[in-house]
């Protein structure tokens, strides 16, 4: 064996790989919304689990230390009395008395009639919100044409979106209005000799009525993502269409309707999470009532229960929390695979 | 004005006594107090103002900084302040609705205040309704009866008085209905507006103790008792004493039916007084009546919430917070923050004067001579949170619909098995 010399000894090591700045630069972009994401979105997400494993009131009480002879436990002993007490002082901070109990919240929850009155409504704005798919689709292929003043049409068919929610309920509440002169909705009743009707008032209609005005706005929604779509529509192909002799539905259904799937999915997408998060409605326009939360969905329950005037089971509404984050969940992983799918091509 | 005990200038000289023990032990206060007041109406928000300036002025070492809060909105917010140690002194309620902030140590126990100030003598009405564990936790500076407020006039046109009896009330009521009106205006949307007829009829029906033991979760709602309250409800509900679709409206917007003539009375707290007034109704329009008795053996108990002041557990300046009590708390200040161009409600402090109202002097009246049985808070202070929300729900679809009472009282009584 002989050993080979060289002048210049071989590197063995692979060339030292550059970071380059288009490698980094995206990350460093994405950072602070990756922090405020964490903070604001994910660890509350973890917090709410943990919480729900709690019996907890949601309130921390002030920490005091024994001084002049005092021990500590003594002043935890006194509890509420300590701060009177020379020999107690505030340390600044506070203890969490909260309760472990383990998974005894959701046991709760599955007896908890008002648990299950909230689910069905939230399935129920759930299957009716879609509604609001076909209904903007309509109303954007209607106002989809060369007509004088079509942009005020339009403006005017987009103008609930833009209202507070807030807003819509009142308005709603209003046309809703029992008396049979009061609200509009009876008025016109009364012309034709019917009602008069208290939609709000009747556990069996109340939210029903409020999905109703739910739906103005998110109509308009959808009816703008649709009037864009619309826009994006290749002429080609509807003249080459027409050229084969298709028309009307048939137009729609094998020509249109596949070119405007990108809107109909952002709209389905942008519908659930409507549907799901239904709450400042249901608050202006029946309080969750008539009776016991009539008109409640999973949303409106927890608020009442964890953070409302007399809400005091931060536990139980956090245990509400998880459910319908859970809920959530399906319909996301759904949409992410669908979307990854998709991406792949 | 009318002197309770017609010896005004000796209950200006009790008052004066009062801002002097804040000073008894031979220094002036001084320092930051940081205050949280949930006044936040026009009115209230000018008194609560004042109030602060002539506390500062008697004591000018303090630098007070006040914080007023949107009343409903204090409801949550009061939890956080009280946490974080921002405030030295805040606004509240007396009775259960303190429970949750006196068991998690989040106020002060001032006893040594009330026996130091002589508080026990002067409020000693009150003093029940702030203690709670052995402790006192905070001064009341104001409170208002709850009672019918009706229709004179109607009244008169179909020839009726004033009820005093259950059976008057029933006789009354008929000839109301027949006449096209309804007897009661009320608005059951917000929920607690149904308590105030739930805390009077049991009151009424079962007395003063039983309500309290009720609310105290000692006695089951499926009870005989409690069943008897709801069933004389049922009389009138079921006569049609009650406006149509009441669950759609707000106690404001109860309102017009009276005004209008639709509705003839209203169970409601002192404050509808104003609105009514405002709304065109002139005192000879409008009367008063104590809630009927309707077992004449039981002694009249009366609702008369408490609007209060407290010491945070972690306040920084004790002693200007002490002494903001006791300033509060003296004869003079509630007179003149009770009087009708202020709040026009009801002094607590016993040397002060009662303003020369129609309806605050009837309401003194009863509530001095005539609630013998005993003065609560109201349903949603005398019981607990939780307790309250769920029974007020189930007054409201009670209301609505009489015949789901086995069903209303079941859910109840689970409630009240889980949370006592």
């Amino acid at each position: 064996m002989t050993t080979v010399m060289t002048d210049t000894p071989i590197d063995s090591k692979p060339p030292r790989r550059v970071v380059s700045q288009q490698t980094i630069a995206p990350w460093l972009f994405l950072l602070p919304a990756f922090l405020f994401f964490a903070t604001y979105v994910l660890y509350p997400i973890v917090q709410s689990f943990y919480i729900s494993t709690f019996e907890w009131n949601g309130l921390y009480s002030p920490q005091y230390r024994g001084v002049d002879g005092f021990t500590d436990q003594q002043c935890l002993e006194l509890g509420n009395r300590a701060g009177r007490e020379p020999g107690c002082e505030l340390t600044g901070d506070t203890v969490w008395n909260a309760e472990y109990v383990g998974m005894e919240n959701y046991r709760n929850l599955y007896t908890d009639p008002f648990f299950w009155t909230s689910l069905k409504n939230n399935v129920i704005w759930l299957v009716l919100y879609f509604l609001a798919i076909p209904a903007g689709l309509m109303i954007s292929l209607f106002l989809n044409q060369k007509v004088v003043g079509m942009r005020l049409y339009k403006s005017l068919f987009f103008f609930p979106f833009v209202l507070s929610q807030v807003v819509v309920g009142l308005v709603f509440s209003w046309f809703m209005l029992p008396g049979a002169d009061e609200g509009l909705l009876n008025v016109i009743l009364g012309w034709f000799g019917a009602g008069p009707v208290n939609i709000l008032g009747n556990a069996d209609t109340a939210t029903y009525g409020i999905i109703a005005a739910g739906l103005w706005p998110q109509t308009a929604y959808c009816m703008i993502l649709y009037l864009t779509g619309l826009n994006a529509v290749d002429p080609e192909q509807i003249e080459a269409a027409r050229l084969d002799g298709a028309k009307g539905p048939k137009m729609l259904w094998y020509v249109v309707l596949p070119q405007l799937w990108p809107a109909t999915f952002i709209a389905i997408v942008v519908t659930v999470i409507g549907a799901l998060r239904s709450f400042d409605l249901i608050t202006i326009m029946t309080n969750g009532g008539p009776g016991f939360y009539n008109t409640s969905v999973l949303a409106f329950y927890m608020y009442d229960v964890a953070l409302s005037e007399f809400g005091f089971r931060m536990g139980y509404g956090s245990a509400i929390a998880v459910i319908l984050f859970l809920i959530m969940m399906v319909y996301i992983a759904g949409f992410l695979w669908k979307m990854w799918r998709d991406e792949k091509g | 004005m009318r002197s309770i005990f017609k010896t005004g200038a000796a209950a200006l000289a009790a008052a004066t006594m009062l801002t002097g023990v804040a000073h008894a032990d031979g220094h002036s206060v001084s320092g930051p107090l940081r205050i949280f007041s949930d006044m936040s109406n026009p009115a209230p928000r000018a008194v609560m103002e004042d109030m602060v300036a002539r506390f500062t002025e008697a004591n000018p070492e303090v630098e007070v900084e006040l914080v007023i809060t949107d009343r409903e909105a204090w409801k949550t917010q009061i939890r956080n302040v009280l946490q974080s140690g921002t405030a030295d002194v805040v606004n509240w309620y007396a009775g259960n609705r303190m429970a949750p902030y006196v068991d998690a140590g989040l106020f002060m126990d001032i006893s040594d205040l009330w026996e130091e100030g002589g508080l026990t003598e002067t409020l000693a009405s009150t003093q029940g309704s702030m203690t709670m564990d052995d402790g006192i936790w905070g001064v009341p500076y104001t409170y208002y009866q709850w009672g019918v407020y009706y229709r004179e006039d109607i009244f008169e046109e179909l020839g009726l008085e004033a009820p005093t009896t259950w059976e008057e009330e029933l006789a009354n009521c008929e000839v109301i209905v027949e006449s096209g009106r309804a007897c009661y205006t009320i608005g059951t949307q917000f929920l607690w507006t149904a308590g105030g007829w739930f805390d009077y009829l049991n009151m009424r029906t079962n007395g003063y103790d039983f309500h309290m033991a009720l609310t105290a979760g000692e006695v089951e709602w499926t009870d005989p008792r409690v069943r008897a309250t709801f069933e004389n409800w049922q009389t009138l509900i079921e006569m049609g004493a009650f406006i149509d679709d009441h669950q759609s409206y707000s106690w404001q917007e109860a309102l017009p039916f009276m005004v209008n003539g639709e509705a003839t009375a209203y169970l409601m707290g002192n404050f509808a007084v104003a609105p009514l007034r405002e709304a065109g109704l002139s005192d000879d329009q409008l009367g008063f009546y104590q809630f009927p008795q309707i077992d004449p053996s039981i002694e009249p108990g009366e609702d008369a919430p408490t609007d209060t002041f407290h010491i945070a557990a972690n306040a920084e300046n004790v002693e200007a917070a002490e002494a903001f009590l006791l300033f509060v708390a003296s004869a003079e200040n509630q007179t003149l923050i009770n009087n009708g161009d202020n709040l026009g409600q009801l002094p607590v402090n016993a040397n002060s004067q009662v303003d020369d109202d129609e309806f605050l002097n009837a309401g003194f009246d009863m509530l001095s001579n005539n609630a013998t049985g005993g003065i609560a808070q109201f349903f949603d202070r005398d019981a607990p949170a939780e307790m309250a929300q769920v029974a007020m729900q189930g007054f409201q679809q009670f209301m609505v619909d009489p015949s789901t009472l086995d069903q209303v009282l079941m859910i109840l009584e689970q409630a009240r098995s889980r949370i006592y």
